[in-house]
């Protein structure tokens, strides 16, 4: 299943995802018309609420983060031949744990900061393990566990902060400041905007997601258990702990990512009526930036920008910001959908258009 | 409150709380059992909740009564069906993965109904409806002791809709040609290739089939349950439903088990306190309890799960 | 005699390839027709075309005289043809009558009349002496009794016209024999078979006529009676073939690998492997015959690791090597042609550089503290890709990319680069053509020459016979013989293979 979304071509690996944003926007638009709104003024609405003040890129910056860093976490699991689907509960598990560590302790920044992100890390890597090794002992599919232990993430969080940190408002206490990655310098450059320093940290996986794949041997073998689970088993390498391996580090990309949410957005977590959409925004991305880091990186700015441009978009052009979730899923759509796109631009090539 | 009186409360509240998820989970059976995974029921039932509730407000809105609702509810079978297009064309025309296409099905639902909903409401949930389907009595059946109270009292009729239909699934996947044709293009489509079966046809016919059960899932849970509809109507019934069928173990009758079990648990966490055993017992572990069985049963402690064979691969002429 | 089948100047492209070429085939009423080939010669695009699953580019088929388009299986069926595939197409789960009825089934009352069905399958299947239980699943019974159901699948379809794909390889001599006896059955009752093949002693024994093509391209049709095996082979690769591998007598040396009462289990828990043991020594190479299933793979599965071994012992070069991990196994001294070698021995998506290094990759040069260093690895590749005469685009190129013949040679690359003193080739030529079979075992003798001890497992006598200096035969999970190669010869290997005693005294060893 892996052969759809690793591209051989370097220009069709481009040209599939350019292809499918063009169509999810084209198809938005249609949709637009057909209800009566003017897809010109919605669109120029949503690019000024992305670009035409310092405030709004902020804030696009700011929902990059989280979006990075879950679409990582998909982004690897899929190198070594794992859906993880269990990203969005990976994210909620890390959330509290990085607000705990938070609220619970008191330490210099030095420590207390990165403890904090690491609690999340940690907290995600251990969602993540429990499907990881489920498919690695049981040969259970990890897409129906991790799906399942999205709600369980979801009920058991939830429990938690009603019965143990509760304060009024229906959320935790606000994290001590030594544990915040919020910067009164960012903030100041954009207009105080939510921005915090989670962006670097957001960047620094990407770096680190690219080196481990590409320039380890560690990587080597989790792609190649990725691609071919018995040749890797021949070639003597632990397939088994190869996959939960994959998991846990997937996880662990998931759960800084609530931490994001949690010591950089936020400051604490409330009881959560549903999902965050964090975890399925991941899929989308890393579906789009092709499963590396730098369409990862492209893929969480185009749709990190499109929910922030949404509200500009609502509030200027009158069109509900659901229109971007309609046009999401149809950029999925299309770039899962490959098969069809290369077809029809191998018809072309032939006919010499 | 004696044991009576506590299964009198929890029993019709677990089958209440199941309806939804057996007609749901059929359909997924229908879907998968063609060889076509289908995490996208979740984003079906929001549409056809969303049917359910926008046409029975329609009709309502033209004098059409308590009709509305049952009207509502085939509308809501037909647009399920449709939508499941979506889901039928990529993953088996296209090629998408099946997973990813489910994935892209359930944002656009979700995204779409809320912006119909804006559109025509302009508000982000719709009014209530005035004719819920409402519980009664059934004649006769409901004086019967003990077993009068449990099951034919204060029932909704959507239920027995629900609970029929199992037998009538289980009639048509296991005894007709149709069933035989739908199982060997899930279990081994290039047999059924050779044997002439047009296996994208019946994968067409069988997400298809799920998209009208999830539909009508959804609407029942809207008509009885919610009573209107926003973008949190429903929030996990459809991956709940995808447990089920799983636990079921792609049987008709074994969904019927799980999602009655799984229906009580829904009931117990509700009406737990009310009851002096459970009453200690924090809620979320009844909450979690379906998932967490789910789990167990596909690690095979609860029996090993034997999902069809070609689940979740595309089917290309030609290729082994 | 007229013709029931004739396909005219057939030709089916492929992306990047021509699989049918202006290819002609008739074939007459009542005949036994052999399809001769070699592997991706294109007899199966042929007959996929004439079972409507491919359409053809240009060319016509003509069924009893009525030019005829196949769009799909089902006009085949409507027009007789049934084909009996090589990979049998039948549910699992399902039963036998289940699988022969589908499709086709009889109602009553719009549900299955499951009883009926049975009825006549019964009647059919007594009519040809095709015996099967229409009631067992088709996980519970043997490979020849699914034959004789997917046999039953184009008679109860009404099929007069049937194909069978390569039927043979899967059954044990005596299944052969009495598939054969079905088959004269068949013509003799009005059918007409066409055989796809490439053994030229099935066309021998059974055939009337004989259309031979390579790569692609129609070489001609001929008699059988006016033939024989040695010209037959010709046309079908195109020149003179030597099926004898040339080498000097073997020298044998000290034993390197010593196996002592190992007990191995398959899947499902049985004993598939049953107090075996065997001794191998430098310089030799022992050919291991049997019967597909008969323990062979799991015996090189327990030896290489991948397979745990229930009792007994493995050594090698007098160490203990039982039960070690798969790398361990490796970086003591065995290397290991895998029998599947897409599945096992490459990693299709990767690169041919990446896949030289697939065992070796954490291993200085290649990484340095864990970390890949590419240039290395590449450097490797080209080295090898030179010496062992692999034809690829370059060493990025990824494996899927690369023919059969060159992926096995980049495989065989690897395994013998790393000078393990034992090597195991698992059916190395399987699928491939004349001109890679042969390079490859001169590769194999020239690695006994150098000293290796040197395990070779096929399912083809030919090969065991050719290139092997003794013969090791298993019969469930036992080696039952072993002899030298130079004297013995395929009727003795086939009986000792079928569980048959040895005929004369004097087992080697």
């Amino acid at each position: 299943m892996m052969e759809k979304w690793l591209p051989k071509g370097r220009l069709l690996s481009f040209a599939v995802p350019l292809v499918a944003v063009f169509l999810g926007i084209l198809i938005g638009a249609i949709v637009m018309l057909v209800s009566g709104y003017n897809p010109f003024v919605a669109y120029s609405a949503l690019l000024q609420g992305i670009f035409s003040d310092s405030y709004y890129v902020g804030e696009t910056l700011r929902s990059m983060t989280p979006l990075i860093l879950a679409g990582l976490a998909v982004a690897f699991a899929f190198r070594t031949g794992l859906f993880n689907i269990g990203v969005e509960g990976q994210v909620i598990v890390g959330w509290l744990a990085s607000v705990y560590v938070g609220i619970a302790f008191e330490l210099p920044m030095m420590i207390h900061l990165p403890l904090a992100i690491i609690a999340g890390a940690v907290a995600g890597a251990l969602w993540g393990f429990i499907p990881g090794f489920l498919k690695a002992r049981f040969q259970v599919h990890e897409v129906i566990v991790t799906i399942m232990m999205n709600y369980i993430a979801l009920y058991t969080v939830n429990y938690i902060i009603r019965s143990y940190l509760l304060v009024p408002g229906e959320r935790t206490e606000t994290i001590s400041p030594t544990a915040s990655l919020a910067s009164p310098f960012l903030q100041s450059i954009t207009d105080y905007s939510r921005l915090h320093f989670g962006i670097i940290v957001a960047l620094i996986a990407c770096v680190v997601l690219w080196f481990i794949l590409w320039k380890t041997a560690k990587g080597y073998e989790l792609r190649a258990v990725g691609f071919n689970q018995h040749a890797s088993l021949y070639a003597g390498m632990n397939v088994e702990r190869n996959i939960v391996l994959s998991m846990v580090i997937s996880g662990s990309f998931a759960g800084v990512a609530g931490a994001m949410e949690g010591l950089g957005t936020y400051g604490y977590m409330g009881i959560l009526s549903g999902f965050t959409g964090v975890g399925f925004d991941g899929i989308a991305v890393a579906l789009l930036g092709a499963n590396t880091a730098i369409g990862v990186f492209l893929a969480s700015f185009l749709f990190g920008g499109l929910q922030v441009g949404a509200l500009t978009m609502q509030s200027r052009a009158g069109v509900p910001a659901e229109l971007i979730d309609i046009v999401i899923a149809l950029i999925i759509f299309f770039v899962a959908s490959s098969y069809i796109i290369r077809w029809v631009m191998n018809r072309i090539k032939k006919e010499g258009i | 409150m004696d044991f009576m009186q506590i299964l009198a409360l929890v029993v019709p509240a677990a089958i209440y709380a199941a309806a939804p998820l057996i007609l749901t989970a059929l359909g997924g059976l229908f879907s998968e059992r063609s060889g076509v995974v289908n995490i996208g029921l979740e984003g079906l039932m929001v549409v056809g909740a969303f049917t359910g509730i926008i046409v029975t407000l329609t009709l309502e809105g033209m004098g059409f009564g308590a009709t509305s609702t049952w009207i509502a509810l085939l509308a809501a079978v037909l647009i399920g069906a449709v939508f499941s297009l979506f889901h039928a064309v990529a993953s088996i025309s296209f090629r998408a993965d099946q997973i990813v296409s489910g994935v892209a099905l359930n944002f656009l639902a979700v995204g779409l109904t809320v912006f119909l909903v804006r559109l025509f409401y302009n508000k982000g949930q719709t009014d209530y409806i005035q004719n819920r389907i409402y519980r009664f009595d059934v004649p006769v059946l409901s004086d019967i002791p003990i077993i009068g109270p449990l099951f034919f009292s204060n029932a909704y009729i959507t239920s027995y809709i629900a609970l029929l239909l199992v037998f009538v699934v289980y009639y048509l996947v296991y005894f007709t040609p149709f069933g035989l044709r739908l199982r060997s293009v899930g279990e081994h489509p290039m047999a059924a290739d050779t044997m002439g079966i047009h296996v994208n046809k019946m994968r067409y016919v069988g997400v298809m089939i799920s998209g009208a059960f999830a539909g009508l899932g959804g609407a029942v849970f809207a008509v009885t349950v919610s009573g209107n509809f926003s973008g949190t109507t429903i929030v996990g019934q459809g991956f709940m439903a995808l447990a089920v069928l799983i636990f079921g173990k792609w049987n008709p009758i074994g969904i019927m088990g799980a999602a009655l079990f799984f229906g009580l648990a829904q009931a117990l966490s509700i009406t737990g306190q009310q009851i002096p055993l459970l009453a200690n017992i924090p809620s979320v572990w009844l909450n979690i309890a379906p998932y967490v069985l789910t789990i167990l049963a596909l690690a095979g402690f609860v029996g090993k799960a034997d999902a069809p064979k070609a689940v979740g691969k595309p089917y290309v002429k030609g290729s082994r | 005699m007229s013709h029931v089948i004739e396909m005219n100047n057939i030709r089916k492209e492929f992306p990047g390839i021509v699989a049918n070429d202006n290819i002609t085939l008739q074939v007459k009423k009542g005949e036994i027709h052999a399809l001769l080939g070699e592997n991706g010669a294109g007899k199966s695009t042929l007959m996929n075309v004439l079972f409507g699953l491919y359409q053809p580019e240009k060319g016509e088929i003509i069924v009893r005289g009525e030019k005829v388009k196949i769009t799909d299986p089902n006009v085949a069926n409507k027009l007789g043809i049934g084909m009996v595939h090589q990979h049998f197409m039948l549910v699992e789960k399902f039963t036998v009558t289940e699988n022969i009825i589908l499709g086709n089934e009889p109602k009553k009352a719009g549900r299955i009349n499951i009883k009926k069905a049975a009825k006549e399958i019964e009647q059919i299947s007594e009519q040809y002496g095709l015996r099967v239980d229409p009631y067992a699943k088709i996980e519970n019974i043997s490979v020849g009794m699914q034959q004789r159901v997917e046999i039953l699948k184009t008679l109860y379809r009404g099929a007069d016209i049937l194909i069978f794909d390569e039927p043979t390889a899967v059954l044990t001599p005596q299944e052969i024999q009495e598939l054969i006896g079905i088959m004269k059955k068949l013509v003799n009752e009005g059918k007409s078979i066409i055989l796809i093949t490439h053994k030229l002693k099935e066309i021998m024994a059974v055939c009337d006529r004989c259309t031979v093509i390579r790569r692609g391209k129609g070489i001609g049709t001929v008699d059988v009676s006016d033939t024989n095996p040695d010209k037959l082979a010709a046309m079908m690769v195109g020149r003179e073939v030597n099926f004898g591998v040339e080498k000097d007598p073997a020298v044998p040396k000290e034993v390197v690998l010593e196996v002592k009462d190992l007990v191995v289990k398959d899947a499902r828990g049985v004993n598939a492997v049953n107090q075996l043991s065997i001794e191998m020594k430098a310089g030799e190479i022992i050919g291991l015959a049997g019967i597909e299933g008969n323990g062979q793979s799991e015996l090189i599965e327990a030896i290489t690791g991948l397979r745990k071994a229930e009792s007994g012992s493995i050594l090698l070069n007098g160490k203990e090597i039982t039960n070690l991990k798969p790398r361990k196994v490796t970086q003591s001294g065995v290397g290991h042609i895998p029998e599947d070698r897409h599945k096992h021995g490459l990693v299709l998506d990767f690169s041919i550089g990446e896949n030289i290094v697939l065992q070796t990759y954490y291993q200085r040069p290649f990484s340095k503290g864990g970390i890949l260093d590419y240039p290395e690895i590449y450097k490797k590749a080209r080295t090898l890709i030179e010496d062992f005469d692999v034809r690829t685009p370059s060493e990025y190129t990824p494996a899927r990319a690369l023919s059969g013949g060159n992926q096995q040679k980049a495989i065989i690359a690897r395994e013998v680069d790393r000078s393990p003193d034992f090597l195991i080739a698992a059916q190395p030529t399987r699928g491939l053509d004349v001109g890679a079979i042969e390079s490859i075992h001169r590769r194999i003798v020239k690695e006994r020459d150098k000293g290796r001890a040197v395990l070779l497992m096929s399912l083809e006598l030919d090969e065991i016979l050719n290139v092997s200096d003794r013969i090791a035969v298993m019969y469930e999970g036992e080696i039952v013989a072993i002899v030298d190669a130079d004297q013995t010869n395929e009727r003795e290997l086939g009986l000792l293979m079928a569980g048959g005693k040895k005929e004369k005294e004097g087992e080697a060893e």
